[in-house]
């Protein structure tokens, strides 16, 4: 890929990366910082390409810590977003139930 | 050919794969703009990220599988236990130590990278090699920031600004010599020393910590934004030295996020990004402040507290920071549930910077189960509030300063606040009379409208809600 092309992406990423962002409500701003915080571990693929074709000791050690630590941001980054996801959504159900068997017949 | 079709580093099968995992991330942000669908927008972007490693593992010549399964199998295996383990409170030091984790790994992609290009000892073309040199110093700076970070909300290491004597200086001296070690690199490029790389590493070690250190713990919602943008940017720098457009495009999304969320955080201090980080704000006693009079206040109990809440039409409940480090969030819906049983319309009016992360108090209440509808954010709220004939102030301070609109002396003059003064009574849920992260006093505790409870946030709490059921 030529250089051109790659800050092409990068910038049209940008915009939409601002445009779509922009659009998160304060309320799921942590949620936000954790999910994108998984989406960061992407750099695990760079561990995995470096350990993946090393052929010397250092590189070896060097590519397991990066991938170890991609594989905490990816794995733990969802997990922990999906349980603060979990309480946005579950919405007033406890309330509602409550309120169910007060008023029902 | 085997079963799995082997993909060509860099051909047209991996690169459309890694199209597609690009894709799924943007939808799935794109379904966190609503709490109703963003649970499933993480799923959707949690799928995008295991056709990205699917495809990296399928490339064709990757070996060292052990390796690879000893890096994935700790890694999740530590990712797993935080995630479940964490609290809700924790959550600012959480995101952290996940944004250190993440600089740290880019900052070893490129240190390995600068290893290949010596050992294969031909040039590193340049427009690989500035993304490399890039990658190295932002994911070294944000590895030990965030640890810095994490250190302090997980109160390792002092809240309070630890200033080092001309560390401006320093500051300058540092990046400065950085940038000379890079050109350094960048002109011997045929055969770069690894010795100066490593330099680097170092230099941006220490400039990180050297960033963060200053920095008080009311702070922390935009260095944490602020961290984040940068490990987004590094790995974008990785993906231009690795030809990877799902690096590049992940690591921009990533970027603009915390950028984003560093200049809203910015504006609702009203501070400049700069002056956050370099300013050493807060924390210095300012000498001649409110400590020495004695200004007169309204105390009162939990029984009062609550015949006024009881018998108000309307309460607003301003949480703070106090209320995570009281672990206060169940108590209070308790309250808020007594309140709305006798007919109280009860909200949550949320200052952006309240807490130590954008957000984090929302995600509390949402844990102790309060509807995201009653969520409310500043300048929605304030206009409501002369109507309001209760407003609740919960472990809030600096936010809630009428200092910040009437005193243009004042260090937080101009500073967005939620306006409690403006309804009908307040009630003030502290320890102390206290000055807050800003270091001055309060106006809003010596209001003839303001009564002060003084205990700790989840007993008070807890008192309240019992004495409004004996009501």
């Amino acid at each position: 890929m030529s250089l051109m092309t790659e800050i092409t992406i990068f910038v049209l990423a940008a915009f939409v990366g601002f445009e779509v962002i922009s659009k998160v409500p304060t309320t799921l701003h942590t949620p936000l910082m954790s999910q994108t915080n998984a989406i960061h571990g992407i750099v695990m693929l760079g561990g995995l390409i470096v350990v993946g074709y090393a052929d010397d000791s250092l590189e070896y050690v060097i590519g397991t810590i990066a991938i170890a630590f991609g594989a905490i941001n990816i794995v733990g980054g969802f997990m922990v977003t999906d349980r603060m996801l979990g309480m946005f959504s579950r919405k007033p159900k406890p309330k509602a139930d409550a309120d169910g068997k007060g008023g029902g017949p | 050919m085997s079963l799995l079709a082997v993909l060509e580093p860099g051909g047209d099968g991996a690169t459309a794969l890694y199209i597609v995992a690009f894709s799924l991330f943007i939808i799935g942000v794109r379904r966190g703009t609503h709490p109703t669908t963003a649970k499933q927008g993480n799923l959707i972007a949690a799928g995008g990220m295991a056709v990205a490693v699917a495809t990296t593992l399928l490339l064709d010549g990757i070996g060292n599988w052990g390796l690879i399964a000893l890096g994935l199998g700790v890694g999740t295996a530590v990712g797993v236990i935080a995630s479940i383990r964490v609290q809700m409170t924790e959550m600012p030091q959480m995101v952290a130590l996940y944004n250190g984790v993440g600089g740290g790994a880019v900052a070893l992609i490129a240190w390995s990278e600068i290893r290949h290009g010596i050992s294969l000892g031909h040039e590193i073309p340049l427009d690989e090699l500035i993304p490399v040199l890039f990658a190295a110093v932002v994911g070294s700076v944000s590895f030990w920031g965030s640890n810095i970070a994490f250190a302090k909300l997980q109160d390792l290491i002092p809240t309070k600004p630890l200033a080092v004597p001309g560390q401006q200086v320093i500051n300058a001296l540092l990046l400065i010599g950085i940038v000379a070690a890079c050109v350094n690199i960048a002109v011997n490029n045929g055969d770069p020393s690894q010795a100066i790389f490593i330099g680097i590493l170092i230099a941006a070690a220490v400039l990180g910590n050297l960033v963060v250190l200053p920095i008080g713990g009311a702070d922390m919602p935009v260095v944490i934004s602020l961290l984040n943008a940068f490990t987004g940017l590094s790995a974008a720098a990785a993906g231009f030295a690795l030809d990877n457009v799902a690096l590049i495009v992940a690591g921009t999304l990533v970027g603009s996020s915390g950028t984003i969320l560093t200049m809203e955080m910015a504006t609702a201090m009203n501070r400049s990004v700069g002056n956050v980080l370099f300013a050493g704000f807060g924390g210095a006693p300012s000498g001649g402040g409110g400590a020495a009079e004695e200004r007169p206040h309204t105390s009162i109990g939990a029984q009062d507290a609550a015949i006024k809440l009881a018998y108000a039409d309307s309460v607003v409940v301003v949480p703070g920071y106090g209320l995570a480090v009281a672990q206060a969030q169940h108590a209070i819906k308790e309250v808020g549930d007594e309140l709305e049983k006798r007919g109280v319309t009860v909200n949550y009016a949320i200052h952006p910077v309240a807490g130590r992360m954008p957000g984090h108090m929302n995600v509390l209440l949402a844990e102790a189960d309060v509807p995201y509808e009653q969520l409310r954010e500043m300048e929605e709220i304030n206009p409501e509030m002369p109507r309001t004939d209760v407003a609740v102030v919960v472990g809030a301070n600096d936010v809630t300063n009428p200092a910040a609109k009437n005193d243009p002396d004042s260090p937080i003059a101009g500073m967005p606040i939620i306006e409690v003064s403006e309804a009908q009574q307040v009630i003030v849920i502290k320890r102390s009379l206290s000055p807050g992260f800003a270091g001055i006093d309060n106006d809003l505790f010596y209001e003839p409208n303001t009564s002060m409870l003084f205990a700790d946030a989840k007993q008070a709490a807890a008192d309240i809600a019992s004495e409004i059921q004996q009501l």
